[in-house]
């Protein structure tokens, strides 16, 4: 079927689409899941997110590949880098007012990104890093097995990724929301609302908001693992700052201050994104990359203009930086 | 888990040692004359390590990159200080300013100088435009920090991309001469760069001395420094509001035609210039005009310099790094006062 925009309704119905863009999905959703814990529920605007999924994957893919690690001791490890990481830039950058913050935290992912570009011998540079995946490949295969011996025969590749992906995303939303309704959760939007009434009151709020970055870095590696096991390779354009801003869309489109909004948010996001590959446009590729983020820029104006909590965020939650 | 009471007074007794010792008691009460003694201490050592001719020679690359980050500097720190909002479709204007000037000098094959004065105004007007379609009326509804700061991302992929579709990706170049030499003092320096050192050194004192002498110039930092003190004092703060759109966007037209001759014009150029921008106005206080004149050159300086030092690829992460160690040392800038960071 073909309008006359020459739209093709042929990929939506696609198996293989939807397992790819479910994928990027719950990738970012991990990933926004600390910017909504930073942003959302402590008033903290991290800028940084696309450093810490950087530092997650790199760390994870030079340890297997270059020390010779296993790949199930690499991730721990590489999530206690990215929070190490996270420590290093929070305790002398969260004592600034939240646009120090910000910048501060781009800066720092930046570094991380442009470490990675020319570090070539640690990272392969542009060139890329390969050969982290031996291992995942292996459950990948165990789980394809099952899915065959359950009648499903010849299932997609990628769709046991999409079961991981989907599965650590779901768990890590419910893990947040619950601790969101504990008391450690009533401090953090305590300090959202009124730091030095939470200082007022003997809570230490440098030590929660450091917590609340940690959290947000541990987010982002994880983010950063399924980035590279869905690529097989890691690649320094892959953390530009741009997907730290596809984060904002991600968590305002869901709304601010809503954990289950995220995982909404970045459905549709990705679904815009990777959807419009497939809308026929008289175009080259790079015009339509080019209409691409127009459309996540005029979203990002436009929700910001007139629903700034998003679709589901509340708006009396809506207390951000000063 | 409850914190302890009474936050980081384990740290206090250190860190008030260390603020008490007599030579950084002076530099605390003295930032500039600290800085400038930092800086000049690091180029005797190059100086001695490399000779005068290698410094003074990269010091004029670093004057050309500096002029640059200087003009983008002063606009971005403007709109800061005045409209409290962190403009991150700055370095789009940049880029804008760029592409106009290539639009006129090689799609219409007119000469540069009317090249830069069109960039310099069409960005201008981009620049009010936006005040009046955007900030103005979200200024009016109060919005919050995020919400400005997430509509500037959003309105700079909205230039950058909108760049992109009718230029596409391909890296452009303006009309400008890169091959000729000019030698003096046994140093050597493209003509476009000493072009852009001159016009960059007299754009930015003529800019300085109007916020030194004229009204206007007055008007916009009283604004910076209160802008409800300066509206209840008669200041027509509409007004300001508008010219410093005019003057934040000229300038980052100018830089970006600048940026665009000594190097390249492609759609991505604003954004990477966007952070050492930031650098600079950081370094210099930000919301202060001349902390961020001053912040562009030394940052562009120190980015030139370190290439004595270190590989050139890795230059461009010397201006993070001075980004963050400037927050961390000195939040308020090597000019700002201590007020609320």
């Amino acid at each position: 079927m073909t309008l006359p925009l020459g739209i093709t309704f042929e990929s939506f119905t696609d198996f293989g689409f939807w397992t790819s863009v479910g994928i990027l999905a719950g990738t970012y959703t991990l990933f926004t899941l600390g910017l909504q814990l930073n942003v959302g529920f402590t008033g903290i605007v991290n800028f940084g997110q696309a450093g810490f999924m950087a530092i997650g994957a790199y760390a994870m893919g030079i340890l297997v590949v270059k020390a010779d690690w296993s790949f199930w001791l690499a991730l721990p490890a590489a999530v206690l880098v990215a929070i190490a990481f996270g420590l290093l830039i929070g305790l002398p950058s969260l004592r600034l007012r939240a646009d120090y913050f910000a910048i501060a935290t781009i800066a720092a992912a930046e570094i991380v990104r442009i470490t990675a570009q020319n570090a070539r011998e640690l990272t392969g540079g542009n060139q890329g890093l390969f050969g982290f995946d031996d291992s995942w490949n292996d459950v990948s295969n165990t789980i394809e097995g099952w899915l065959e011996s359950l009648g499903w025969s010849n299932p997609e590749t990628l769709f046991p990724l999409f079961l991981v992906v989907w599965a650590t995303a779901l768990a890590a939303t419910a893990v947040l929301y619950f601790a969101q309704r504990s008391p450690w959760g009533r401090v953090l939007r305590a300090i959202r609302e009124d730091e030095d009434a939470a200082r007022a009151l003997g809570k230490n709020t440098l030590v929660y908001k450091l917590q609340s970055l940690a959290i947000s870095a541990t987010l982002g590696a994880l983010a950063g693992f399924f980035l590279a096991l869905n690529l097989n390779f890691l690649n320094p354009d892959e953390f530009e700052p741009l997907f730290t801003f596809i984060g904002y869309a991600v968590l305002v489109l869901g709304g601010l201050a809503n954990y289950w909004g995220v995982a909404f948010g970045a459905i549709i996001m990705w679904t815009i994104l990777e959807g419009t590959r497939f809308v026929d446009l008289p175009l080259s590729a790079e015009r339509e990359a080019a209409v691409r983020f127009m459309i996540v820029g005029l979203v990002l104006i436009l929700l910001m203009a007139f629903r700034p909590q998003g679709v589901f965020g509340k708006k009396e939650e809506m207390v951000l930086g000063d | 888990m409850e914190a302890r009471s009474v936050p980081s007074a384990a740290h206090l007794p250190l860190r008030e040692r260390l603020r008490e010792l007599p030579a950084l008691r002076w530099a605390r009460f003295h930032p500039e004359s600290a800085a400038a003694g930092v800086i000049g201490l690091l180029v005797l050592i190059l100086i001695i390590a490399h000779g005068v001719h290698e410094v003074a020679q990269t010091g004029l690359n670093g004057l050309s990159l500096g002029s640059v980050y200087a003009l983008g500097a002063v606009g971005l720190t403007l709109v800061y200080g005045i409209l409290k909002l962190v403009n991150f479709a700055h370095g789009e204007f940049l880029t804008f300013g760029a592409y106009m000037a290539f639009l006129v000098t090689v799609t219409w094959g007119a000469p540069l100088v009317l090249g830069i004065v069109f960039a310099i105004a069409a960005t201008a007007v981009l620049g009010i435009a936006f005040e009046r379609i955007m900030w103005g009326p979200m200024r009016a509804r109060n919005a919050g920090l995020l919400q400005l700061l997430l509509m500037a991302i959003g309105l700079a992929f909205l230039i950058q991309n909108t760049i992109q579709f009718i230029w596409g990706t391909e890296i452009r170049r303006l009309d400008v001469n890169v091959t000729d030499t000019v030698e003096f003092l046994g140093l050597r320096i493209g003509r476009t760069d000493l072009i852009v050192i001159v016009v960059g050194f007299v754009t930015l004192l003529s800019i300085g001395a109007m916020l030194r002498y004229t009204l206007l110039g007055k008007r916009m930092r009283a604004l910076s420094d209160n802008f409800d003190l300066a509206e209840t004092a008669g200041v027509d703060t509409s007004r300001v509001v508008l010219y410093t759109w005019i003057f934040a966007g000229g300038l980052a037209g100018l830089a970006g035609v600048l940026a665009g001759a000594v190097t390249t014009v492609k759609p991505l150029m604003g954004f990477e210039l966007l952070l050492p921008i930031f650098a600079a106005v950081i370094l210099g206080g930000i919301g202060d005009a001349f902390g961020a004149l001053a912040g562009g050159l030394v940052l562009g300086l120190m980015i030139e310099w370190s290439t004595l030092v270190i590989e050139p690829r890795w230059k461009i992460s010397v201006g993070f790094a001075v980004l963050i160690l400037v927050l961390f040392i000195r939040p308020q800038g090597i000019f700002g006062r201590a007020r609320a960071i």
